[in-house]
């Protein structure tokens, strides 16, 4: 077994000790509020909204939801513990070893997809309560599901590389990531909103997300689904390469 | 000859703000050597430490470690160091023997080897009760000794430690102490940071001083010390004197009502003091030297420095 792989192995259980140490935090709170989500928005509200896309209210923003918490799930988990690391100075441990860059870089995103992965399956359960799920593709739902939480795990780690104090971690997803998501075509098909509106929508890189994820659900989307896998893939590659750079080169590590 | 354990050449590092911490700094250390490197706060000792470490970016110059450049072959560097810093760096809320079996992996230690060394190295700290308890609430000692365990995790041929008896009381000091000579005499090259004179002077056997980013001396404990024209001897007195006489040549400072001290010329001979205290009827149960010498020099070399 080669130094790397057990590096990259020690960190990826050090994630995952973590995650279950801290459950309360992890993996709790995304399944209450994606409860409340369906309670009232899927239940309450949903029953007088009537269909979506073909489907029961309900049911259409269940792949949204299960989404919305891989997201922000991927993302908390390594902006959080990365710069807990940086905060606390153990991150030494890992600057002063033989392991590389790409090693430490994938064991925190593996970190994050796990937790992303934990609390999607978690929240998918709940959705069972309130929605048939049909599952029409399942190697794509997974697919996309992994591409997301890859995605959005690189973006925390840079987040936290950037971070120089608590505040910092929080911005991101307060102004960005939580309206791209909100406005990602979580709740509503695109096709709802005037056309101008529409074409604003397709810069939003979460809307690919959401889409291709309802589709291997549910069988239906508002774009392109290669587009988005393509789109998906594409930001996996450009924030993985923008991040082991600055990895390499120690920017908020090293003076 | 050897390759040096440590080789730096022409270290020159300037932080982003400006601040020049090292000019144009080489040093060697000798496989097997016990190393101090002394200096005032701010005089460049961590910078050095962490450019070897990989914690600091090196600027300009060159570094080797037994013969490896750490440009450019910095995996193979990693792998021969062990650090001991001067802050606590683990994880708080993380249990010791799990810090210390992560360290190893992050070495590429394969997790059961990594097991059995943190049980040893553990064992050697007498932290082995304290293993499964969550790290915050050791004592500052146990800190630090958790911090050298971890260290030599990876079994380093050149184990580094930056301050390691800061803030620890004088048994668990002298305890440590033991297991550093321990190590060194097992083949480790040790390189110290310390602020304790006394603790270069018992433990290193070379010594290079640094002060504003230079080294300004660099050569044996037992070289530099004999470079001092002065000493001072303590005098432990069999009951107290309530007034000490003015002998010429022999500057009497009392320190306790049992305790005296003064300062000499080296070779002043002692007779004559001894016999002079007699007729004074103070009487002269032991005697020792003072054992600030390093200090003394450290201060003298510092403090010319600054006037220069």
């Amino acid at each position: 077994m080669s130094a790397n792989w057990t590096a990259f192995t020690t960190i990826v259980r050090r994630e995952v000790v973590r995650i279950l140490r801290i459950w309360g935090q992890t993996l709790v709170p995304p399944a209450i509020t994606m409860t409340l989500y369906f309670v009232i928005f899927g239940s309450l509200i949903g029953s007088r909204i009537g269909e979506m896309g073909g489907y029961r209210y309900m049911e259409f923003i269940v792949p949204g939801l299960v989404m919305m918490s891989v997201i922000t799930n991927a993302y908390a988990n390594v902006v959080s513990s990365f710069f807990g690391s940086k905060f606390g100075r153990y991150v030494e441990e890992l600057m002063v070893a033989p392991a590389s860059s790409a090693v430490v870089l994938a064991g925190y995103v593996t970190g994050g997809v796990l937790r992303g992965l934990a609390v999607g399956a978690i929240v998918t359960a709940v959705a069972l309560f309130f929605a048939d799920l049909p599952i029409k593709h399942p190697l794509l739902t997974l697919l996309v599901l992994v591409l997301t939480a890859i995605v959005f795990a690189l973006a925390g780690f840079i987040n936290a590389i950037y971070a120089r104090k608590f505040d910092d971690v929080t911005i991101v997803p307060t102004f960005i990531l939580t309206p791209l998501t909100y406005l990602g075509g979580v709740f509503y098909s695109v096709s709802l909103l005037p056309d101008f509106w529409q074409k604003v929508s397709m810069a939003n890189p979460i809307l690919y997300m959401v889409n291709a994820f309802r589709y291997g659900i549910l069988g239906v989307s508002d774009v392109s689904v290669s587009l988005a896998l393509g789109m998906i893939a594409l930001f996996a590659v450009v924030l993985g390469v923008i991040a082991w750079q600055l990895l390499e080169r120690g920017v908020g590590l090293r003076s | 000859m050897t390759t040096p354990a440590l080789s730096a050449r022409g270290l020159t590092k300037t932080y982003d703000n400006g601040v020049q911490a090292l000019k144009d700094v080489s040093l060697d250390v000798g496989e097997g050597d016990f190393f101090a490197l002394l200096g005032p706060n701010g005089a460049g000792k961590s910078t050095l430490i962490g450019i070897i470490s990989s914690l600091v970016n090196l600027g300009q110059g060159e570094v080797s470690v037994f013969g490896k450049d750490l440009r450019s072959q910095r995996a193979a560097v990693k792998s021969m160091i062990g650090l001991v810093p001067q802050e606590f760096n683990f994880n708080q809320f993380e249990k010791p023997f799990d810090i210390v079996v992560n360290q190893a992996g992050f070495y590429g230690v394969p997790r059961k080897i990594a097991q059995e060394r943190a049980e040893k190295y553990l064992h050697a700290l007498t932290l082995w009760d304290k293993r499964a308890v969550m790290s915050r609430t050791l004592s500052g000692g146990m800190k630090r000794r958790l911090m050298i365990a971890r260290a030599m995790i990876n079994e380093p041929k050149l184990l580094i430690l930056d301050e390691p008896t800061a803030g620890v009381d004088i048994e668990i000091r002298r305890s440590m102490w033991t297991y550093l000579r321990e190590l060194n005499r097992n083949g480790t090259t040790v390189i110290l940071t310390t602020h304790y004179l006394e603790e270069a002077e018992s433990l290193c056997r070379n010594v290079a001083i640094i002060d504003h980013g230079t080294i300004i001396k660099r050569s044996s404990t037992k070289a530099l010390l004999s470079t001092l024209d002065r000493e001072t001897f303590v005098l432990d007195l069999a009951a107290a004197a309530s007034e000490l006489p003015q002998l010429p040549g022999y500057p009497l400072q009392q320190i306790d009502d049992t305790t005296i001290e003064v300062e000499l010329p080296r070779g002043t001979e002692l007779n004559q003091l001894f016999a002079a205290l007699g007729d004074h009827g103070i009487k002269v149960v032991s005697m020792r030297n003072k054992a600030n010498r390093l200090e003394e020099l450290f201060v003298r070399l510092t403090s010319k420095e600054e006037a220069a």
